[in-house]
């Protein structure tokens, strides 16, 4: 029983220690709010005014659910660039070198990155209510349960990254090619129908695509798949890079 | 907290034991197959230039990195095999500083208690010794990054003991300090040795340091250890006082065989005599030399001790010069 509390403490430790640094970090703050206004008035209005409608949506409202996803992606995935400044500041030998498994230390970290990406999902969703996003309480819990899904599997994917990296440089770049094709071969911008059938085969292998798809659907009611396929494809991404990112934090 | 009570390390098995441990990188051989036993409530140094293998050593004692071969043992479990048990026996302090910046000074303390596993009901108690042993009450809730260089020390230094650890582990602990500051933690850690038993590793490139601090110090240089013992006996037994002499043509051979001269040196016109007590044959040796035009006369110091096993001294011997000779010569 004690292991297993002192395993929690140990979560809970490295948890609350990303909490209290995102809060002081202002510029995390304001930084993690600014780009996804920027799509949604920005691109949303611009490319919207001569689109019309899609589905029945004005085109802002049709990419509001992609637009939340792409801000969980973003936060979630640049969230990995941290332990590599943790590393090269030397904080993360104390957690390192505690009687801790690294399977918590992961833990922990995993959840301090979803906490930054959820905070950001609760101010879209303020402003969703401004945008007239057709939001109420059970639209609202259900939508942050997926993203939190979401950005517990992308949380993953910049740490698998960020361990296996030295420099902030070199992981930036590596990003880069992970975060653009992940958002733009999804269907946060477009419907999935009438695609050219390379581009289809792309999306459809794309986990991005099912979680937008998932998210749309409750708030907007517009699903591609079913919900659970959804669900079950997030889970099964999620538990697999949860696996890999024990394993790179393992060789740390 | 504190227990009193002896600490006498006799009889003991010890706290600390290798056997051949060594680590390479690539070509490298940082640690070359070194044997160490370590008893309890010792302070013991390693003492040796910048790149010697002193920090290599100490991450492999503290389960941060994993020998290339041999064995080693820290409070009787397995370095590889039982890490986890390792890491609870043990505290330590980096050689870069490890608080972290945007935390206070109790946060970063908090933080470690839950990593430690330091029981809840007394997890407060704990913050308030410490901060009070290491005089910083008074800053303990500012951000560690309005701290001075000393202060951070002294909160590693603290979290380094806030779990009772039976080892601590310091690397260079007074790196970049003032010398009133580095008095300063000396005597924490000589106070904590006592009071708590517990046994200390510390590596130093500072000679005054591990003179002032160790019980014990091995000179370690190329990961090999090249003197391993007290101060005081390496110092005498091995060097004893140097006598420097200054003379237009000095007969070294005479002085070589004179029974109290243990070494000459010739450096830069200046003779360099390791005599076993100056006070007593400095007479009998000018005697011997004839005329001089200058003399001088002082203690040996474990740097005297390094000279004489390796030939260059502490300073000279810098990291990146050591790393780049060893890679080239394999």
């Amino acid at each position: 029983m004690s292991e297993i509390m002192n395993e929690l403490d140990g979560i809970y430790a490295v948890w609350l220690r990303e909490a209290k640094i995102y809060v002081r970090e202002k510029e995390r703050l304001i930084s993690s709010g600014f780009s996804p206004l920027l799509w949604i008035f920005g691109f949303g209005t611009g490319i919207g005014s001569s689109l019309g409608t899609v589905e029945g949506y004005p085109y802002q409202t049709f990419i509001y659910p992609g637009i939340v996803v792409m801000a969980v992606l973003f936060t979630s995935l640049f969230y990995g660039i941290y332990i590599i400044w943790d590393r090269k500041l030397d904080f993360l030998k104390e957690v390192l070198v505690a009687p801790v498994s690294r399977a918590s230390v992961f833990a922990g970290k995993m959840l301090g990155g979803a906490t930054d990406a959820m905070v950001q999902v609760i101010f879209l969703m303020i402003i969703g209510l401004f945008i007239n996003i057709p939001l109420n309480p059970l639209i609202v819990i259900q939508a942050f349960l997926l993203l939190l899904l979401i950005s517990i599997a992308m949380v993953s994917i910049g740490l698998v990254i960020g361990a296996n990296l030295k420099s902030p440089e070199g992981f930036g770049l590596v990003i880069n090619f992970v975060m653009w094709p992940m958002f733009f071969f999804s269907n946060a911008l477009f419907t999935l129908e009438n695609l050219p059938a390379w581009l289809t085969a792309i999306t459809f292998i794309n986990p991005l695509t099912y979680a937008v798809d998932a998210v749309r659907g409750v708030i907007l009611g517009i699903n591609h798949f079913p919900i659970y396929l959804d669900i079950a494809v997030m889970m099964i991404f999620s538990g697999i890079m949860m696996i890999l990112g024990v394993l790179s934090f393992r060789r740390m | 907290m504190i227990n009193e009570g002896s600490c006498s390390g006799e009889g003991e098995p010890a706290v600390i034991k290798t056997e051949a441990i060594s680590k390479k990188f690539g070509r490298i051989t940082a640690v070359d197959e070194l044997d160490l036993d370590i008893e309890e409530g010792e302070i013991f140094g390693l003492l040796g230039p910048n790149g010697a293998g002193k920090t290599t050593l100490i991450s492999m004692l503290c389960t941060i990195m994993k020998p290339t071969s041999g064995k080693a043992w820290v409070n009787g479990f397995d370095i590889v095999k039982q890490s986890s048990k390792v890491r609870k026996s043990i505290g330590i302090v980096f050689q870069q500083p490890s608080v972290d910046d945007l935390l206070t000074g109790r946060e970063n303390l908090a933080m470690h208690n839950l990593l430690f596993g330091v029981p809840r009901g007394i997890r407060k108690q704990r913050i308030d010794e410490v901060l009070s042993l290491v005089d910083l009450e008074k800053r303990a809730d500012d951000l560690v990054n309005t701290y001075s260089g000393g202060m951070r020390r002294r909160l590693e230094l603290a979290r380094g003991i806030m779990h009772h650890p039976k080892i601590l582990f310091l690397d260079e602990p007074t790196l970049g300090l003032d010398p009133q500051t580095r008095e300063h933690i000396w005597e924490y850690i000589q106070d904590l040795a006592e009071k708590e038993c517990m046994t200390v590793m510390l590596t130093t490139h500072y000679m005054e340091e591990a003179e002032m601090l160790c019980d014990r110090v091995a000179i370690i240089d190329y990961g090999k250890i090249v003197a391993l013992d007290s101060p005081h006996e390496l110092k005498n037994r091995i060097v004893g006082d140097v006598v420097k002499i200054k003379q237009k043509h000095p007969d070294i051979e005479a002085m070589k065989h004179l029974e109290y001269v243990r070494k000459v040196e010739v450096k830069k016109g200046l003779v360099y005599l390791s005599i076993k007590d100056a006070s007593q044959h400095l007479q009998d040796l000018l005697a011997h030399t004839g005329p001089i035009d200058f003399v001088e006369v002082r203690s040996g110091t474990l740097n005297d001790v390094f000279l004489h096993y390796t030939g260059r001294e502490i300073r000279e011997a810098g990291a990146e010069g050591g790393f780049m000779e060893r890679a080239m010569k394999k």
